[in-house]
């Protein structure tokens, strides 16, 4: 009963999430007794599907492109030629994580105008970190036997490097990625203050029309893509540690 | 033949291999022992250039080993190492296959030797094959690992520590299989060890190396009569000597005429097992008998002592 249970739960919070976003109609009862003055209970001003999956939408680029940064940097500052270029860039995706998100948007309005551009920017420098720091910690500590067989049976530094290395470090990188993709999420939010479409623009509208209900769907919807997302995540790293063998059985 | 000509290893100050020269003989066993810190590593590893040596040249059948990028050097050489560095992700049967694939043979080719090494190791192609290195026991681990090794057809086989991570009759097991796979394929092993033990037993000479020197290079007969200084002596441990020696020889080669009481004792174990047994039971004489079971003579506790003597 214990192992079914999480698997039940996880499937019944994703199908509550499906049908709230394709007929959040349905909910209208719920929410209603949030509202104050005949305020409507559920967003009215777009499809919440929409704005879902454009929210998801801007994580994933952000995240595809802050990994492909990341991991590229991590690749090239533990190669020897690449070495020491090691503080440098430590310190350049320090700097992308210690600039608050909000600061950033604001920094890059001016830039690139409002909309879904500002938004990713802060994403991609805000995901940048957790992914580059894994994939350092991963890289660097590789079991030196199993390197040394690889460098010993005859491999160039190109293939030490996508025979073994990477998928070594597969588990510990997607570790990166889950925190970032998450981070991200809730981060996107904020996107919504700059005119990008994300499920922000729920929850601002209503923290300005003084709406709990917007503010409770929205904040809910987040949270729930956050969990799924999450586990999801971590389902494929320990099947992927399982396989490296390094699985905690 | 592998010719090592006046190598050294220098990182900054400190020369960790100094001025080494020697020549192992194709198809024999090279042990290399010594304290750790000797040297002895960085020597093997300067053989197929995982290290660079400072100065000096390394000869393979006459070639200059830096006549080809080390990568496709090593490729040619055989390496085993201590903890036997198993790709976790790869299948036992991808592990073996590492160096071939890399080679570029075709499947079938693979396939086949891959097959041939494992069954040579008592590992089931087809149920050990598909499993991953975790899955397997320490002792099946090393046996991957050497079979890996010799995947590709090498002459040369280096061995740095091989049985290192093994308990004691796992790695008997080891070293029996080591020498009838040498026999088998006529490999060149250089191994290196830090147990004396294994050195006399495996190698058909052994170099002895202490602080990045060569101390003397020489059959084990030989370092045990005549150690070439005070640190032979003590790394043979003066005590086993004579055991030591006798450990070199098979029984067959000590027996005289005659006949005697109780079990007999197989041709080919060593010497030193034969006075073993004749202490622990307390008999003067063990018949000894060959593979079929033919009675060749005995061996007497009074014969064993005098070929236990210092050679003159």
């Amino acid at each position: 009963m214990k192992a079914w249970l999480p698997a039940l739960l996880r499937l019944a919070v994703l199908a509550l999430l499906v049908v709230f976003i394709t007929s959040p109609g349905w909910f209208e009862p719920l929410l209603k007794p949030l509202t104050e003055n005949g305020a409507p209970a559920i967003y009215n001003q777009g499809s919440l599907l929409t704005l879902t999956l454009q929210h998801l939408r801007t994580v994933l680029v952000a995240t595809v492109a802050a990994t492909i940064v990341a991991v590229a940097l991590a690749i090239l500052v533990t190669r020897p030629a690449g070495a020491e270029f090691l503080p440098l860039s430590r310190s350049l995706v320090n700097i992308g994580q210690t600039f608050p998100p909000v600061a950033v948007l604001a920094l890059a309005v001016p830039a690139v105008g409002f909309g879904e551009k500002p938004t990713l920017i802060a994403l991609f420098l805000y995901g940048l970190l957790p992914i580059f720091e894994n994939a350092l910690t991963a890289l660097t500590t590789l079991p030196g036997n199993v390197m040394e067989a690889a460098r010993g049976a005859g491999m160039t530094g190109w293939q030490r490097l996508m025979k073994v290395e990477l998928p070594l470090s597969a588990p510990v990188i997607l570790g990166g990625i889950r925190l970032s993709v998450v981070i991200s999420l809730a981060t996107a939010t904020i996107g919504s203050t700059v005119a990008a479409k994300t499920l922000g623009e729920v929850i601002i509208a209503g923290l300005i029309s003084n709406n709990l209900a917007f503010v409770l769907q929205g904040g809910l919807i987040v949270a729930a893509l956050a969990v799924l997302i999450y586990d999801g995540l971590s389902a494929i790293e320990r099947y992927a540690a399982r396989r490296m063998g390094q699985g905690a059985e | 033949m592998i010719e090592i000509e006046g190598i050294t290893k220098r990182y900054d100050a400190t020369t960790v291999v100094d001025n080494v020269s020697m020549v192992i003989e194709p198809r024999t066993i090279a042990t290399i022992v010594g304290t750790s810190g000797s040297g002895k590593t960085t020597l093997l590893r300067m053989i197929n250039r995982l290290v660079e040596p400072t100065s000096g040249v390394v000869r393979l059948d006459g070639a200059d080993n830096r006549s080809v990028p080390g990568y496709q050097l090593r490729r040619s050489i055989g390496y085993a190492i201590q903890g036997h560095g198993l790709f976790p992700h790869r299948t036992v049967a991808q592990n073996i296959a590492t160096v071939p694939l890399l080679l570029g043979w075709d499947r079938d080719r693979i396939k086949a030797r891959v097959d041939e090494l494992m069954t040579l190791y008592q590992l089931d192609p087809q149920a050990y094959g598909p499993r991953y290195p975790h899955e397997l026991s320490g002792g099946q681990q090393q046996r991957v690992g050497v079979a890996r090794a010799l995947a590709a057809e090498p002459n040369v086989l280096l061995m740095d520590e091989p049985f290192g991570a093994l308990d004691p009759i796992i790695r008997t097991k080891a070293q029996e299989d080591l020498l009838a796979i040498q026999k088998r394929f006529g490999t060149t092993i250089i191994l290196v060890t830090h147990d004396m033990e294994e050195a006399v037993h495996l190698g058909d000479k052994i170099a002895v190396m202490d602080a990045g020197k060569l101390v003397q290079y020489a059959k084990p007969a030989e370092i045990l009569a005549r150690p070439a200084s005070d640190f032979v002596e003590t790394l043979v441990g003066a005590s086993e000597k004579p055991f030591r020696l006798l450990s070199l020889g098979p029984v067959r080669d000590a027996v005289e005429p005659g006949g005697a009481e109780g079990e007999a004792i197989p041709g080919d174990a060593t010497q030193r097992d034969a006075l073993a047994e004749l202490l622990w039971s307390g008999r003067p004489a063990l018949p000894v008998k060959d593979a079929d079971g033919k009675l060749l003579g005995r061996v007497t506790v009074e014969g064993l002592v005098k070929r236990a003597a210092r050679p003159q």
